[in-house]
């Protein structure tokens, strides 16, 4: 339980560190990091097909996506570095407006117990899952090929054209 | 066995990538994806019984999916259709790493397509139209030209909310059956009220109409449509949206969602508003490809109205429009795609008499743009008649006279086309155009000639595929 609500603090610092980041590059970490800190805890919940897919989608196909299309903007000059950060913190005044409404509404309804973590089974999750639903690893697959495709026929060439 | 449709392309894909002999690879690629579709198309041709006992145990994957009338009607025309994409492919696009990058990504298409209908389980489902989609949205973009990209991005936008809308009704319907297999799901959406299966449904139904470019959720359409590479529009008009949004909701609006209150008054409202929308959008185009764009809007509104009649009788009409509109869709941006390639524009004003020049485009096209209109004795007449005759019977008459009011405007819209681009005097600067190359006229006269012969023998292909479809309805 304790590992989990560390995990979990740990979730909320990355997902506010990728929406808070200076640059691109640094919320797609960001974004990449949120991922791996939600494929631990899917692990540690006994969900290990979900975790690993969290961790090849979320956290290795989309940060590659997101870094190569970066890496094909130019970097900002000084002065729109200086005009963009300006007034950054601005916008984020209603973030925590928002989070006080979020905790008085979830302490009004009463905050949802954790369902314990299952032990895992006899034949293993994983097997399970396969028997289970064979279909969706297929189509997981698919996407996996289909976007790692998308990625070579839309950035490889253009990146040798933007050095 | 069924699995194999999935399996297979997604292998071949596989090995087109692999690291060794790559040159062999490529150059017998096209010849792969075209062996692919042929055999699927001929799978699909002979009657399920034949090749394999339905209740056999699966010997390959054990996965849960189902082939059955629609499946059939469905997998004949992806064959169809993407063998057309190939060949426009292999005539429009010139550089060998372009044309190997479309084979691929058809590959990947190929094998989405036939995952979304061949399952039968609600979140798999949500998954290959998302496969699908990924590679819908590289293709549109693949020539990365200003254009295409601003399709694609409009195309990748309104399909996010889609996904988050669909994967949201996903969700509530798992809470409400327990399960995502559509047996389920019917049995959820018939015992539960409002709340959680209602909502649900209406959720998923919003990202089809997204997907299928249902008014008013047809944004992203006419760009993605246009300003995509010629093969890409093919098909996309051809075959992706109508796997992707009509063949889906044909599906779940007949055999998981029919217990939902209103729906069939919600169908009647879309489908006759995407109709007179489509028609009249299409209209004042100059643009030949958005023309066609809008027209597909046009043409989806009448599968969603014979759905709304909610009838088996209106079940066969919108397959059957479902695959005429197919058919004489993908016909006409071949047609579209040779007429771009001969004369180098699509502006239909700088059109004019190419049907001197451009005999079998002009021929063809006058076959497809008939059979959108509804001219007997052609394929898109048969379809519709089916469906005004579902109409009636369901007492929806003033339903059925506003789709033939619609019927009219086509006519109105394609004659104007036949007109600006093909007939009249020869324009300046077009004396010099010729008929497109054979990769262009070949598809074309292949599909005018299956759009006549499915009018002309329609009472055998009705018996032998459009009526076993009704059987979904259980």
């Amino acid at each position: 339980m304790t590992l989990e609500l560390v995990l979990l603090v740990l979730l909320v610092v990355a997902a506010v560190w990728t929406v808070l980041a200076r640059g691109l590059v640094g919320a797609a970490i960001g974004l990449a990091v949120t991922s791996v800190v939600l494929s631990v805890l899917l692990f540690q919940m006994h969900a290990p097909w979900a975790a690993v897919f969290e961790l090849s989608v979320c956290a290795g196909l989309i940060t590659v996506v997101f870094v190569s299309a970066v890496a094909l903007t130019r970097a900002e000059s000084p002065q729109e570095l200086a005009r963009a950060t300006e007034r950054r913190w601005r916008r984020y005044v209603a973030l925590p407006i928002l989070l006080v409404v979020v905790a008085v509404a979830l302490a009004y309804l009463g905050v949802p117990e954790i369902p314990p973590s299952r032990p895992m089974g006899e034949p293993g999750v994983g097997e399970t899952l396969w028997r289970l639903r064979p279909t969706d690893v297929l189509g997981q697959v698919l996407i996996l090929f289909t976007g790692v495709l998308g990625v070579v026929v839309l950035f490889k060439e253009r990146g040798n054209d933007a050095r | 066995m069924a699995s194999l449709f999935v399996f297979v392309p997604l292998l071949a894909l596989l090995l087109l990538h692999l690291p060794v002999a790559r040159t062999f690879f490529r150059r017998i690629s096209p010849y792969v994806v075209g062996l692919l579709l042929t055999l699927q198309a001929i799978v699909a041709i002979v009657p399920p019984g034949a090749l394999e006992d339905p209740k056999a145990q699966p010997w390959f994957l054990p996965v849960d999916i189902s082939y059955d009338g629609l499946t059939r009607v469905l997998l004949l025309t992806i064959g169809f259709v993407g063998l057309s994409a190939l060949v426009v492919a292999r005539s429009t696009l010139s550089a060998p790493k372009a044309r190997l990058d479309f084979e691929s990504l058809l590959l990947a298409s190929l094998a989405a397509m036939n995952g979304v209908v061949l399952v039968q389980d609600l979140f798999s489902l949500w998954l290959f139209i998302e496969a699908l989609g990924v590679g819908s949205f590289v293709l549109v973009a693949s020539r990365k030209e200003p254009g295409g990209l601003e399709g694609a991005f409009k195309y990748l936008l309104l399909s996010a909310v889609a996904s988050v809308l669909m994967l949201a009704g996903v969700a509530l319907l798992l809470m409400a059956a327990g399960n995502t297999t559509f047996a389920a799901i019917r049995a959820a959406v018939e015992a539960g009220g409002m709340f959680p299966a209602g909502l649900a449904t209406i959720l998923f139904l919003a990202g089809l109409f997204v997907k299928g470019g249902v008014v008013p959720f047809h944004g992203w359409l006419p760009d993605a449509y246009t300003e995509a590479p010629p093969a890409v529009s093919v098909l996309l008009a051809g075959i992706v949206t109508k796997v992707g949004g009509l063949y889906t909701l044909i599906r779940l609006a007949s055999e998981c969602f029919r217990g939902v209150p209103g729906l069939d008054t919600l169908l009647l409202v879309l489908g006759t508003a995407s109709i007179f929308t489509g028609a009249l959008a299409a209209l004042p185009q100059k643009d030949m490809k958005r023309m066609l764009a809008w027209s597909s809007v046009s043409q989806v509104g009448y599968i969603v109205v014979a759905l709304g009649a909610a009838t088996p009788l209106g079940l066969a009409g919108a397959v059957f429009h479902l695959f005429n509109h197919a058919i004489f869709k993908t016909q006409l941006f071949v047609n579209a795609a040779a007429v771009e390639a001969a004369t180098g524009t699509r502006d239909m004003d700088r059109m004019g008499g190419l049907s001197h020049r451009m005999p079998w485009t002009s021929g063809t096209s006058v076959v497809a743009l008939f059979s959108t209109a509804g001219i007997p004795p052609l394929a898109g007449f048969w379809s519709k008649l089916i469906i005004l005759i579902a109409l009636w019977q369901a007492g929806h008459e003033g339903w059925a006279a506003a789709a033939i009011l619609g019927s009219l405007v086509t006519l109105a819209y394609f004659l104007s086309l036949q007109r600006r681009v093909f007939f009249g005097k020869l324009a300046e600067n077009m004396e010099s155009v010729r008929e497109a190359g054979r990769g262009l006229v070949v598809p074309a006269v292949l599909l005018a000639a299956a759009t006549i012969c499915v009018g002309v023998f329609f009472f055998f292909i009705l018996e032998t595929f459009i009526l076993p479809v009704q059987n979904i309805l259980g």
